[in-house]
């Protein structure tokens, strides 16, 4: 039997979907597969088209690759434009050629619609839909100084962030009252507006285009309906979308009224042989313009075609969670209370930008619809009662208010059914995620790998992290807490066994709590344990082989098996002889110099031998060992504080000194990071700290447990106008208590995150000391500043540890023959390429 | 034919540090000598070179064991070393050399390639 012939019309999301759908079917393999693509670029990621002007390409914007077409045997025909339709031959015609089909699958998306204003077509006046689109809104930015969108929708808004990101002034002109109209009400739109101003976004509102003529001192003029205009360089039309349904029209297929191909609930138009999916379907006289209903269609029709008629298409939820110039806005079901009878709950905290209003059902049991501005906490929870009729509890109010005023926490995986969907990119429900784990799927990238949840816009990643966390908790899958295969011990236990049984030794714990002899998990981590409950030198005899080689040698090691050496500057306040010392020194051992992050200088490419030379003269100059090795103390940065700057009302450099005098060389679970800012300007990022600092006028403010990095916190605000012995005090504690109770490598972020009750539990151990611990905390911090000592002087002094330092025991004038070097702007680099 | 070797003295106990390594310089180039006095043997030497990095840094990784097994981790990208055969735990394709080493007097000697102009006496 000869195959029959499927031709898709379209190479967009939808189109590109159905394709995945429809080749992993098993009647995939009785048609031949004609993809047409009017872009010559294959199907990409609409919904993030603006991320083309932040750096992305259509590659990272792409749905698919050219080798998987190639693999399904689909022969793709992009850049060629169908021209027309004869349904009664079942062909179609481009202009190279003419095609016949079986089956027609029209998924030709939609267009811009540009608003009948005279001059519209003038050169500058552009529209944002496709990747050409951006090309030339990108040509025409060039010169120009100001850009304005015609549409404050969803689409005007991601519009206006890519005119932003072109670095033009931007302006938004909607012909409503307000922004968002059909998602958001009077009060969600005016704090929307607020928020995308402040931002430097300019919008107009209730301004209706009449005439674009030649500018004056731009390029183009835009004339308002009341009498009012505005000059710019470029325009882009972002006034809705239109079914494209041109040639479905000419072939005769049933079109709605205002457009968009009329199909059934299997995506069928009124030829059983044609079908349409997407935004150029009407749907029971509707049109969806969002990805997730056309995938559903997509899906839908697949079905069908394989003679599925159980699966049906019965509309779709249109609600949207979306972050817009960065601004969270969020809508669902029925945002305006459309519904009779219906009642509205609303919260508006204009001090934090937060709108957020609940829409529920006469008998006030069910949620029907929600706005959400400015922070979109709430979606997921809200989506999940408003999807699953989920029966609203007693006091809904609950549901949107800050916790801090008796809001209810989210709502937990547990109290959702199996039928609720968690991803509706594609169409996942618990149920189907439960069916993954049952199956074998035991972490979330497994599940995601199986169900393709959270593989789409990406909405649902939380949630579906606690509904795969919270099933695998069910099925008694248990991470296990212990060190490494030598301890059945977390870290806080092995701390409390080392403390309370006054243990000074790996040996000895080993030997008594542990099995086998230890690894490189176990041994620095019990190295660190030791450090901070006895501070004995971390080069004495027992704890040499403990610890990591940065440890060891006190510095830290690069890729060519040389190290870099990093002397403390408390606060990063150095005198010029000591920058002098700095630079003889690098100069005579030939070092790179770098400054540093952390307001300090790195100087790399010393050799092992190198290093306690080097440290003997750094010591001889006054300097001390920066523990940039350690898992201990960085740095404290700072501003420079009221003694020099107008704006400073606090010594912000000598509290910094001050603390990292104090904190240096305590050994933690991973590095501890600290700032100290002079006023609330925040110069020296003290909020993306493990302990901030801001200078307040009558005191300090502290935040803790924020990070920069890989993954970045914003620290927490800990405790107000505190002076300066309540703000050491209280760092003693917080400090102390992270050192005792936090896993291996967990820094004060994730500690905090993880510490039953979060925050205000800390507080409460802390500031109202309720574990009765404080004394205890206070007195530990003492006696481990008491003991202080530069590891470096130690070890400079005892020939027994300098003998550590040998490259080649038996070969001091050996050189290491790997350690090659080159110049690069006028300093020394390795030339060892890692493998 | 087994190539000629010798018995090159390279440190003396006390160089030696116990529970992890020291780099020693042979005709061979540099070699790794751990001392781990709570097993037997006690003594272990493999090649000082890295083969992930390439850089020579063995001697200053972490020893242990894993399942039994005396290892050394490297100390730049942690892969694990089998001291007793020089095979990577984490890639079995990649292998260091190893080094018979014995104690003589208070002497270290390891058995490296005999050149051909020294003699095999040491």
């Amino acid at each position: 039997m000869s195959k029959k012939t499927l031709i898709v019309i379209g190479n967009g999301m939808v189109g590109h979907h159905f394709l995945e759908q429809f080749c992993a079917s098993p009647a995939a393999a009785d048609f031949e597969i004609i993809v047409f693509g009017e872009e010559k670029q294959l199907a990409y990621d609409r919904v993030h088209l603006s991320e083309y002007f932040g750096g992305s390409t259509h590659a990272d914007l792409a749905m698919g690759t050219l080798e998987w077409y190639t693999e399904q045997g689909i022969q793709l025909h992009l850049n060629e434009q169908v021209t027309g339709i004869n349904r009664e031959n079942r062909t179609l015609e481009t202009p190279r050629g003419s095609y016949r089909y079986d089956e027609l699958v029209l998924a030709t998306g939609s267009y811009p619609f540009v608003p009948p204003i005279e001059g519209n077509d003038r050169p500058h006046c552009l529209v944002y839909r496709t990747l050409d689109d951006l090309d030339a809104i990108r040509a025409s930015s060039e010169g120009a100084r100001a850009g304005v969108v015609v549409g404050g929708g969803l689409l005007g808004l991601e519009a206006a962030n890519a005119l932003k990101s072109l670095g033009l002034e931007a302006h938004v002109v909607e012909f409503a009252p307000r922004l968002m109209p059909v998602q958001l009400d009077a009060d969600g739109g005016a704090l929307l507006r607020h928020k995308i101003e402040e931002l430097g976004v300019q919008v107009h509102t209730e301004k209706a285009t009449t005439a674009i003529t030649e500018g004056e001192d731009a390029r183009l003029r835009m004339d308002f309906s009341d009498e009012s205009f505005l000059e710019t360089d470029l325009i882009v039309f972002s006034a809705g979308i239109r079914p494209q349904d041109a040639l479905a029209r000419a072939s005769g297929l049933e079109i709605g009224e205002r457009g968009g191909i009329v199909i059934n609930n299997h995506c069928t138009t009124s030829d059983p042989h044609v079908h349409a999916i997407g935004e150029c379907a009407l749907w029971e006289q509707k049109i969806f313009g969002l990805v997730a209903p056309g995938y559903t269609m997509a899906r839908t029709l697949s079905a069908a075609l394989n003679g599925d008629r159980e699966l049906a298409f019965t509309g779709a939820d249109m609600s949207t969670k979306l972050k817009l110039l960065g601004v969270d806005v969020g809508s669902i079901g029925d945002a305006h209370a459309q519904t009779p009878g219906a009642r509205n709950i609303r919260f508006n905290d204009e001090q934090a930008g937060h709108y957020r209003r609940m829409v529920i059902s006469e008998d006030g049991k069910t949620l029907l619809g929600a706005i959400l501005v400015g922070d979109n906490s709430h979606y997921d929870t809200l989506l999940q009662y408003a999807l699953n009729g989920i029966t609203l509890p007693e006091n809904p109010e609950t549901l949107i208010l800050p916790e801090s005023q008796g809001g209810a926490p989210a709502l937990g995986p547990d109290a959702l059914p199996e039928t609720a969907s968690i991803c509706s990119c594609h169409n996942v429900t618990k149920g189907d995620i439960c069916g993954a784990i049952d199956a074998g799927c035991s972490d979330l990238g497994s599940v995601k790998a199986e169900t393709k949840a959270s593989t789409g816009c990406g909405g649902c990643t939380a949630l579906l992290k606690n509904v795969v966390d919270s099933e695998l908790e069910k099925r008694g899958v248990e991470v296990s807490k212990d060190l490494c295969e030598h301890f059945p011990y977390s870290r806080q236990e092995l701390f409390h066994i080392v403390k309370v049984n006054g243990i000074r030794t790996f040996h000895t714990l080993i030997s008594q709590h542990g099995k086998g002899h230890g690894c490189d998990i176990c041994k620095p981590a019990v190295a660190s344990i030791l450090a901070t409950c006895w501070n004995e030198h971390i080069l004495a005899t027992d704890h040499v082989p403990l610890q990591d080689t940065n440890d060891t040698f006190m510095a830290n090691m690069q890729k060519n098996g040389t190290y870099s050496i990093v002397p403390r500057i408390p606060g990063g306040e150095i005198t010029p002889d000591k920058l002098i010392v700095l630079g003889e020194v690098a100069k005579e051992y030939d070092l790179y110099t770098k400054i540093t992050g952390g307001q300090r200088v790195d100087l790399f490419g010393a050799t092992l031998s190198q290093l306690p030379e080097i440290w003997e003269k750094l010591i001889a100059a006054g300097f001390e060992t920066g523990h940039a090795y350690g898992k201990s103390l960085r740095t404290v940065k700072s501003c420079v504080g009221n003694t020099w700057c107008r704006y400073g009302v606090q010594d912000s450099v000598g509290m910094a000194i001050r603390l990292e005098d104090r904190y240096k060389g305590l050994r933690a679970p991973h590095k501890v990071k600290m700032a100290v800012s002079g006023c609330t300007r925040e110069c020296a990022e003290a909020q993306s700290k493990d302990f901030g600092v801001i200078a307040t006028e009558n005191g300090w403010n502290l935040y803790v447990c924020g990070n920069g990095g890989m993954r970045p916190r914003h620290a927490d605000l800990f405790a107000t106008d505190l002076s300066d012995e309540e703000l050491i005090r209280t760092i003693d504690r917080v400090v102390m208590f992270y050192v005792r109770t936090a896993d291996r490598l967990q820094r004060t972020s994730v500690w905090m995150e993880n510490l039953e009750g979060g925050l205000e539990y800390l507080k409460q151990v802390v500031l109202e000391d309720s574990l009765g611990i404080g004394a205890e905390l206070e007195e530990h911090m003492e006696g481990i500043v008491g003991t202080y000592q530069c590891e470096w002087k130690t070890a400079v002094e005892d020939p027994e540890k300098r003998k550590r330092f040998r490259e080649f025991v038996n070969a001091p004038s050996q050189t290491d023959p790997v350690q090659e070097w080159t110049v690069e702007r006028g300093q020394r680099r390795p030339v060892l390429e890692s493998a | 034919m087994k190539p000629r070797t010798r018995w090159e003295a390279v440190c003396t106990v006390d160089d030696l540090v116990p529970e992890s390594g020291i780099a020693v310089w042979t005709e061979e180039g540099p070699v790794a000598v751990f001392y781990l006095p709570h097993r037997l043997p006690a003594l272990f030497a493999i090649s000082h070179t890295d083969p992930f990095s390439g850089a020579n840094v063995l001697a200053r990784g972490i020893t242990g064991d894993l399942k039994g097994e005396p290892v050394v981790a490297s100390p730049l990208y942690k892969q694990h070393f089998s001291l007793r055969t020089g095979i990577c735990l984490e890639d079995d394709t990649v292998r260091v050399k190893t080094y018979p080493v014995l104690l003589d007097g208070n002497q270290i000697r390891l058995e490296v390639r005999a050149n051909q102009q020294t003699s095999i006496a040491a």
